[in-house]
C-alpha cells in the first residue's frame, strides 16, 4: 500500500480545486476539455485514500465529489437535437472556477517571490515584523508596559536576595500622598524617578503599586513615546 | 540649503517607517517640492549606482533604506532566526484580497474553495489585511482588504505595483 506516498501528497493541496488542478496536470489534459470519467475516477481515489489515513477530510472535498458527479452524469445524457438553445457544456462552470483559483494561485506564487521585507530584504530596524504605532508621537500607555518597566527597574537596583527584616514602616497611602506632592511640585516625573529613590525592595513596590492605584483613580497619567521607552508620569487633570 | 541632499537622506534613515515627500517637506518648510524631489532622486540614482548594501526605495508612497536582496543570509545569521514565512494557504487568501479588494470572506472561499476563517485570521493578526467596513447587502458581511503594512512587506509602492493577475485571458484563447 502506497499510503505513505498519498500521505506527503495530499498535505501539499489547498484545497479541492488544488487537488484537481494537480489531476488534471498529472494526466496532462487539456483544461478546457476535461475527461470527466476518468479526472472523478482519480479524485474520489483520491479522497478515499484521504479517509483511509484519517485525514481530517475537509467538506468541501466532498462537495467537489459530489459536483464531479453530477457533471459526469450530465455528460452521459444524450444532447437533445430539438432544443435550440444552445446547450452550455456542463464542465464550464467548473473550467471557470479553477481557471479563477489558478489565476490566484500563480499570483500567490508570484508574491513568494517577491522581496519580502524580514526575509529577503530589510529595513534599518528590525523590528520591522513587529507593527508598532508612530513612534513620533507620545502615547498614553496601559499596564502592562509600566509591569515591563518595573521589571526591568526591579532587577537594576542590583540588590542581593537577602532575607531582610524591613522595620522602615510604609503603607500605601503615604506613597500615594508623597508621588501626589512631588508630581504637584515639578508637574511631571520619569518612571524611573519616582522608583528611583526607592531604596528598598518594600518601598520600589509600595511606589509601583502607588502608581498604578493612582493610574486607575485617573489622578496620574502615563505616557512613553517609544516602547521601553522612559514613561513620563503627570497628574492627570492638567 | 547647501546640505539639503544630506538632510533628506538623514531624514530618511533615521525614520522607522517610509516618509513621504510631504513629512519632509513639512520639516524643510522653506524648501520647494520640485527641489525635495529630485534630491530624493538623486541620492536614489547613488545608491544605485554605488551598488552597495543598502538602497533608497520607494515603498508604500514614502522612502526607505533597505538592504539589497544578496546579502539577506547573513543578516538572518546575525538576528539568528529564520524569518517568519506565510503558509501557502495563507499566501493564497492573501493574493485573494490583495487583487479582489474590497472582497468579502464568502468571494474569497468561493475563489479558492475552501473555508478561509483560519488563514483570514493569521493575516489580520499579522496586520497584512484589514477589516474596511461592512457590505450594505443583506448580514452586512465584513469586507477586507490590505494594510500599509501589506505595501512595506512586500516593498510596493502602491497597489498597482502588484505584478499584474494572468487572470482566464486564456478562455478565448
Amino acid at each position: 500500500m502506497t499510503s505513505t506516498a498519498y500521505e506527503i501528497k495530499l498535505d501539499i493541496f489547498e484545497g479541492p480545486l488544488d487537488l484537481l488542478l494537480y489531476l488534471i496536470k498529472k494526466n496532462e489534459v487539456d483544461i478546457y476539455d476535461i475527461p470527466i470519467a476518468l479526472i472523478t475516477r482519480q479524485y474520489i481515489e483520491y479522497i478515499d485514500a484521504m479517509k483511509t489515513l484519517n485525514l481530517d477530510l475537509a467538506g468541501e472535498y466532498l462537495v467537489l465529489a459530489a459536483t464531479l458527479t453530477h457533471i459526469k452524469s450530465r455528460m452521459l445524457l444524450p444532447v437533445s437535437e430539438e432544443e435550440d438553445e444552445e446547450e452550455e457544456d456542463p464542465r464550464e462552470e467548473l473550467v471557470r472556477q479553477l481557471l479563477e483559483y489558478k489565476a490566484f494561485k500563480e499570483a500567490a506564487l508570484g508574491l513568494d517571490r517577491m522581496k519580502i521585507l524580514g526575509r529577503d530584504v530589510f529595513g534599518r530596524d528590525y523590528a520591522g515584523d513587529e507593527f508598532e504605532g508612530d513612534a513620533q508621537t507620545i502615547g498614553e500607555i496601559g499596564i502592562f508596559e509600566l509591569v515591563e518597566a518595573f521589571r526591568r527597574m526591579s532587577f537594576d537596583t542590583g540588590q542581593k536576595e537577602l532575607m531582610e527584616i524591613d522595620i522602615e514602616k510604609i503603607s500605601l497611602s503615604d506613597r500615594i500622598n508623597d508621588i501626589v506632592d512631588e508630581l504637584e511640585k515639578k508637574g511631571e516625573c520619569t518612571f524611573t524617578d519616582l522608583l528611583g529613590e526607592s531604596s528598598n525592595r518594600r518601598r520600589l513596590i509600595y511606589t509601583f503599586l502607588a502608581i498604578l492605584e493612582l493610574m486607575k483613580l485617573r489622578i496620574v497619567k502615563a505616557y512613553q513615546s517609544v516602547p521601553y521607552g522612559t514613561i513620563r508620569i503627570c497628574l492627570a487633570g492638567e | 540649503m547647501d546640505n539639503l541632499k544630506a538632510v533628506i537622506e538623514t531624514l530618511i534613515f533615521v525614520s522607522d517607517t517610509p516618509i513621504t515627500e510631504a513629512r519632509i517637506k513639512v520639516i524643510l518648510q522653506d524648501i520647494k517640492e520640485k527641489e525635495i524631489s529630485s534630491a530624493i532622486h538623486s541620492l536614489i540614482r547613488e545608491y544605485e549606482e554605488r551598488d552597495g548594501g543598502i538602497f533608497l526605495r520607494e515603498i508604500a508612497g514614502g522612502y526607505q533604506f533597505r538592504t539589497g536582496e544578496t546579502t539577506a543570509p547573513w543578516v538572518q545569521k546575525l538576528r539568528g532566526q529564520k524569518p517568519g514565512t506565510l503558509s501557502p494557504a495563507a499566501m493564497e487568501t492573501l493574493a485573494v484580497v490583495a487583487y479582489r479588494q474590497p472582497v468579502m470572506k464568502s468571494e474569497i472561499e468561493k475563489v479558492r474553495g475552501v473555508d478561509v476563517s483560519g488563514s483570514l485570521r493569521g493575516l489580520l493578526e499579522k496586520n497584512l489585511v484589514r477589516m474596511m467596513g461592512r457590505k450594505n447587502v443583506p448580514g452586512r458581511p465584513i469586507i477586507y482588504g490590505t494594510t500599509r503594512k501589506f505595501l512595506e512587506t512586500f516593498g510596493l509602492n502602491t497597489l498597482s505595483d502588484l505584478p499584474t493577475l494572468r487572470e482566464f485571458k486564456e478562455l478565448e484563447g
